[in-house]
């Protein structure tokens, strides 16, 4: 039989804050943001902070972190609260899941850093002299029939 | 203000982008933040019930397997409710089971018939791209109907 599901925080939203920062760690961006908090729950983690709270709250504290260093401060809705036992590696051991696909960004994240101070820095001028990339559909190479011969082989031996 | 679906619906940069100039972004949070919120049935860990796979069956037909229809449960009332959309083509974080594999498809397959805005973009590999595509997110933004900040 099927338990019932209570949900907490119900009409919160969390939001991740990642910091990729030469001047500023996640310690510090934790220390400044309970400055500003007003009642929003934070939790400092490796790469940022979870920030928890009613919408308009958060929504006003994300404006105020954004303003510590904009270029380098990235921000996004978790559909969990922090500390969740389905998602919390505490339970689970390993990663988190969905880490993964941060870190995997987190790689690029100097890229675009570099875009919005490069777009700051042109201010009004910032016309993109190049159109936006045409959509790229491009079509994977079809194996190769001796390639896909030597795998069956791999595979059977 | 306009709402621009993602792709992929977890991408921390498309997220912050579209947010960061204006616009709401509609990513996978959303429609998993709703199930957690919602009283019902216990099903960890995403809230995914039974019910779900019949409410897919607005976006994909019956024979469609239920994993795809589960997660189109999700990501069906945001592919409603996006006046424009963002796709990076080359997510290699987008991967998954077959499931996943197969949700994205439709997801991408749906957005293109939708007939809304969409942008079409790779990763940046080197600064230069990285400005270029800021540059081009923020145009796209920009040119919204809804307007925005950008």
């Amino acid at each position: 039989m099927m338990a019932e599901y209570s949900p907490e925080y119900v009409g919160t939203v969390t939001r991740y804050v990642f910091v990729e920062s030469p001047s500023m760690t996640p310690g510090e961006l934790a220390l400044r943001a309970y400055e500003a908090s007003e009642g929003v729950l934070i939790k400092e983690t490796c790469f940022g902070l979870q920030v928890t709270g009613d919408p308009e709250s958060v929504d006003r504290l994300i404006e105020e972190i954004r303003t510590f260093d904009p270029s380098h401060i990235f921000v996004k809705d978790r559909g969990f609260p922090p500390g969740d036992p389905r998602r919390c590696r505490a339970n689970l051991g390993g990663a988190r899941p969905g880490y993964l696909g941060h870190e995997r960004e987190f790689r690029i994240l100097r890229y675009i850093t570099r875009g919005l101070e490069e777009l700051d820095r042109r201010g009004e001028e910032a016309e993109v002299p190049e159109e936006p990339a045409p959509p790229v559909r491009e079509k994977k190479p079809k194996l190769d029939i001796k390639r896909l011969q030597e795998l069956i082989e791999t595979e059977e031996s | 203000m306009a709402k621009v679906f993602i792709y992929p619906a977890t991408s921390l940069i498309l997220s912050d982008l579209v947010a960061r100039f204006g616009h709401k972004p509609l990513g996978a949070a959303l429609g998993i933040r709703e199930r957690i919120q919602t009283a019902g049935v216990d099903s960890p860990p995403l809230q995914i019930t039974p019910e779900e796979p019949k409410r897919g069956l607005k976006y994909a037909a019956v024979e469609v397997p239920s994993g795809v229809r589960g997660r189109m449960a999700i990501y069906g009332p945001l592919l409603e409710e996006a006046e424009a959309a963002i796709i990076v083509t080359d997510a290699d974080l987008a991967f998954g089971c077959m499931g996943c594999a197969r949700t994205d498809e439709l997801i991408l397959f749906s957005l293109r018939q939708s007939g809304i805005p969409i942008l079409e973009l790779k990763y940046p590999t080197n600064e230069e791209e990285g400005v270029q595509f800021v540059a081009a997110v923020k145009k796209f933004l920009a040119g919204l109907e809804n307007g925005g900040e950008a």
